[in-house]
């Protein structure tokens, strides 16, 4: 195991020892900084599909009347008619929400960067178990070719929404999407669940076991506690999931009744037997909205907090000043990922729970107001009065604290049942999740890539590229999102496939075409982003060991690390990784492992 | 699966997660202490997550079991037989473990068969309970109570037999000489084993007590 070496002969042997056929070393690898860019780059082409059907989903907002002869080319089974089909629709946003939130959103931010950098950042040689490490990527890849197969299928892809409320997905004759495709949906999710199940065991032992000599866990980076605290979210809340996918499963093909009802009418066909008995009776619907929101809402943290130990980490190299409030950071984040498992009955106001249940999971979720206030004010007191220097990490970092604030600012109204009421299951909702948990989450993984780049390749990415597509990213997703809030607070629900057939949503549809065309621009400013990505990992600027005169542990050893990390020994840590202009001394920084000055604290 | 590299008597305590260490002083590299064992650790990680799986069902079960449709199942007697098993196949698995640790290669390897032997007994057992409850007609889909007794029984059975995998490889590393006489390595091992018998105690009491 080649984290348990720490001298210099032996680092060297765990060099020797890195395999050196390019299956081993770079298909089949064991080594964390492979297995972590393959899981992002899986995870950045899945982005591509799930965006991809995120524009199908806006033409058909903007323009439902339309007929498009080159989609029909395209997608001939979802425009058989020359317009779009209803349940097509539905497959289009149930996939979107599915692959954009588990296979993109968890994955390139918790798998891929935790992969990369947890044991650059806690100095170790590897994660713990690198075997496992490497078989949760090809778990993972098998969710991957599992989900997307579904588009093939002959009734096509899942369609009852990425939350999959029975007894829609329950009934495999509901809609075409229930069929194979929901069945699909159910074995990628295990899949996929199995995969982040074995990451989080690795993250937690890794930080817990492997911090190399003098990282308290009070010295950790903020990212590392963001992986730490997101990584037991997935262990403990996954297995609800788990437990309601089996149930589900048995339910559609087992004739069981865990979450069906009796007095199913299907096709205007009551659901009985031959003999007049009911197929199904005593089931729950709701019992899968708990479980299944016992992991969600978790999950929605999981996106959330490791784009927030970047921006931490970001935000204090580049205005070179130390993190406000280190432990009021720490203690934030622990409150936002505990209260997160008492919250889930905030997405349920509208199924008929107890006034006084509601209110409880109202107060829990407008606690969580607090702990993010925290973050916000210490994020604005770290850049308050600083020489900020806008490279591209920084502007996405600040592009992070901009969409949790105003991502926020709505959660706060819709943790409120009585305003929830109004605009449950509404565009507002829409636009308050794309802001928060998407947006931010995304933002994290632009930054963090731009940031780490060269830990991921040993170069730079292209910053004139990297500005322009910030920038147009970060207009264009205002632009989309923003005026969902309007939309939804006049009354147009979400998951509509024509919001015009009723009048008071017609006025709308200037403000739709609008969104449409800034999403478009939006998927389109992509392209420069995959441009930079590749062209910067093959021609990029050589980066040396630590081009943003950064603190971290990862900043000192040679970009890319070799394998087993250090060429030399692992370093030792003396103090936190913030240490950026201390007024004591004429430093710009003071790295984590520069031996104690005179008259130190620590 | 994960490495087996204790060298040292685990501590029982370990499970939680370490509190804000206070900075090491001397000692080089990750601890090494029996409480700080990587493979010990995620294995009790391992168990919490599904420890959480087992909440999940738990939940969902107390709550089905209020609507009107529910019938109460009668225990088949065999899984008492079956209880009593699994029971003396941990008993077997800790003496399998005092002999290695007592440097006695045979009783360990004796002890080891029985406990290999009894675990693969409990899952005929269970298996021979369902085909006991078909014969009474009494199917998965038959009433919710069934249902959720088929489907427990059946996810135990599912890490119970990745038990009977990690025993194999027990198994064949202790016939290689593998395992190293005089220390607990057949610790870990035994913590999952134990672990699976103390939950097919909770789902006897949460399928016919409770």
């Amino acid at each position: 195991m080649a984290h348990a070496e720490a001298s210099h002969g032996e680092a060297h042997a765990a060099e020797g020892h890195a395999p050196q056929r390019f299956i081993w070393r770079y298909v089949f690898s064991k080594d964390h900084k492979v297995i972590g860019i393959q899981y992002y780059v899986t995870a950045m082409l899945m982005a591509l599909v799930a965006g991809l059907l995120a524009m199908l989903i806006r033409v058909q907002l903007a323009w439902p009347e339309k007929d498009f002869p080159f989609l029909q080319k395209i997608v001939p089974a979802g425009y058989s008619s020359g317009f779009m089909n209803p349940e097509f629709y539905a497959m289009l946003f149930t996939m979107h929400g599915t692959i954009m939130v588990f296979f993109v959103l968890s994955t390139a931010p918790v798998s891929g960067f935790g992969n990369i950098l947890i044991p650059l950042q806690v100095g170790a040689r590897d994660m713990a178990f690198p075997f496992l490490n490497g078989l949760s990527f090809w778990t993972f890849l098998v969710g991957c070719v599992v989900i997307l197969s579904s588009f093939f299928v002959a009734a096509g892809a899942a369609a009852a929404g990425w939350t999959s409320y029975p007894p829609l997905s329950a009934l495999p004759s509901a809609v075409p999407g229930s069929n194979m495709g929901q069945t699909l949906w159910i074995v990628g999710m295990v899949f996929f669940i199995a995969s982040f199940t074995m990451g989080g065991l690795n993250f937690v032992t890794t930080i817990l076991n492997l911090r190399t000599k003098g990282l308290a866990m009070t010295r950790l980076p903020l990212t590392m506690w963001s992986m730490f605290l997101v990584a037991i979210l997935g262990l403990l809340a996954f297995p609800a999931l788990t437990a309601a996918s089996l149930m589900l499963l048995f339910d559609r093909h087992l004739g069981t009744s865990f979450f069906l009802p009796a007095g199913l009418v299907l096709n205007n066909q009551p659901l009985v037997s031959a003999a007049g008995v009911p197929l199904h009776q005593g089931g729950s619907p709701l019992l899968w909205q708990h479980l299944f929101w016992f992991l969600g809402h978790p999950e929605v943290y999981i996106l959330m907090l490791p784009a927030l130990g970047f921006t931490s980490d970001i935000l204090t190299t580049f205005c070179r000043k130390a993190l406000f409030g280190y432990r009021a950071m720490v203690g934030a984040m622990l409150a936002i990922a505990g209260l997160s498992f008492v919250v889930w009955g905030h997405h349920m106001f509208l199924s008929g729970m107890s006034p006084y249940l509601g209110m409880a999971f109202a107060v829990g979720t407008i606690l969580i107001a607090v702990p993010s206030a925290v973050k916000v004010f210490n994020w604005l007191a770290t850049l308050w009065r600083s020489r900020i220097q806008y490279r591209t990490p920084m502007l996405w970092a600040l592009g992070v604290v901009s969409l949790f604030i105003s991502g926020g600012l709505s959660g706060v109204w819709l943790g409120q049942s009585a305003v929830d009421i109004q605009l449950h299951d509404t565009m507002f909702v829409v636009a308050h999740f794309h802001l928060i948990m998407a947006g931010a989450a995304l933002f994290g993984v632009f930054g963090a890539t731009a940031y780490w780049f060269p830990k991921m390749f040993g170069r730079l990415m292209n910053e004139p590229l990297g500005k322009a597509h910030f920038w147009l990213t970060f207009i264009t997703y205002y632009g989309t999102f923003f005026p969902m809030h309007y939309v939804g607070i006049t009354g147009q629900m979400r998951r509509i496939y024509d919001p015009y057939q009723y009048d008071f949503l017609k006025s709308l549809q200037p403000i739709n075409q609008f969104i449409t065309v800034s999403a478009i621009l939006l998927g389109a400013s992509q392209i420069l982003f995959f441009v930079n990505f590749f062209w910067s990992a093959f021609k990029g600027k050589k980066a040396e060991e630590n081009p943003w005169h950064a603190n971290g542990l990862e900043w000192t050893t040679p970009s890319p690390p070799p394998h087993g990390n250090w060429p030399g020994a692992i370093p030792e840590v003396h103090r936190w990784p913030y240490e950026y202009s201390p007024p004591d001394t004429e430093a710009d920084h003071v790295m984590q492992t520069d031996p104690p000055r005179p008259g130190e604290g620590h | 699966m994960l490495e087996q590299t204790v060298h040292e008597p685990p501590s029982v305590t370990d499970g939680g997660p370490a509190g804000p260490a206070a900075p090491r002083e001397g000692g080089e590299g990750p601890r090494r202490g029996p409480g700080h064992d990587p493979a010990r650790f995620g294995l009790w990680a391992f168990l919490g997550t599904v420890a959480m799986l087992f909440m999940g069902f738990t939940s969902a079960y107390l709550v089905r079991r209020e609507s009107l449709d529910w019938r109460p199942l009668a225990p088949p007697a065999l899984l008492w037989v079956n209880t009593a098993v699994l029971a003396a196949s941990s008993a077997a698995l800790e003496a399998a473990r005092r002999a290695l640790r007592g440097w006695s290669l045979g009783g360990a390897r004796r002890w080891l068969g029985v406990t290999g032997f009894l675990g693969g007994g409990f899952l005929l057992g269970q298996v021979g309970a369902w085909r006991l409850l078909r014969g009474q007609g009494v199917f998965l889909a038959s009433n919710p109570h069934s249902s959720f007794f088929y489907m427990l029984t059946g996810v135990h059975a599912a890490h119970l037999l990745g038990g009977l995998i990690w025993f194999a490889v027990a198994w064949w590393r202790l016939r290689r000489l593998a395992l190293t006489p005089g220390t607990d390595a057949l610790g870990l091992f035994a913590t999952y084993w134990h672990f699976l018998g103390v939950l097919w105690l909770y789902l006897l009491v949460l399928l016919f007590v409770v």
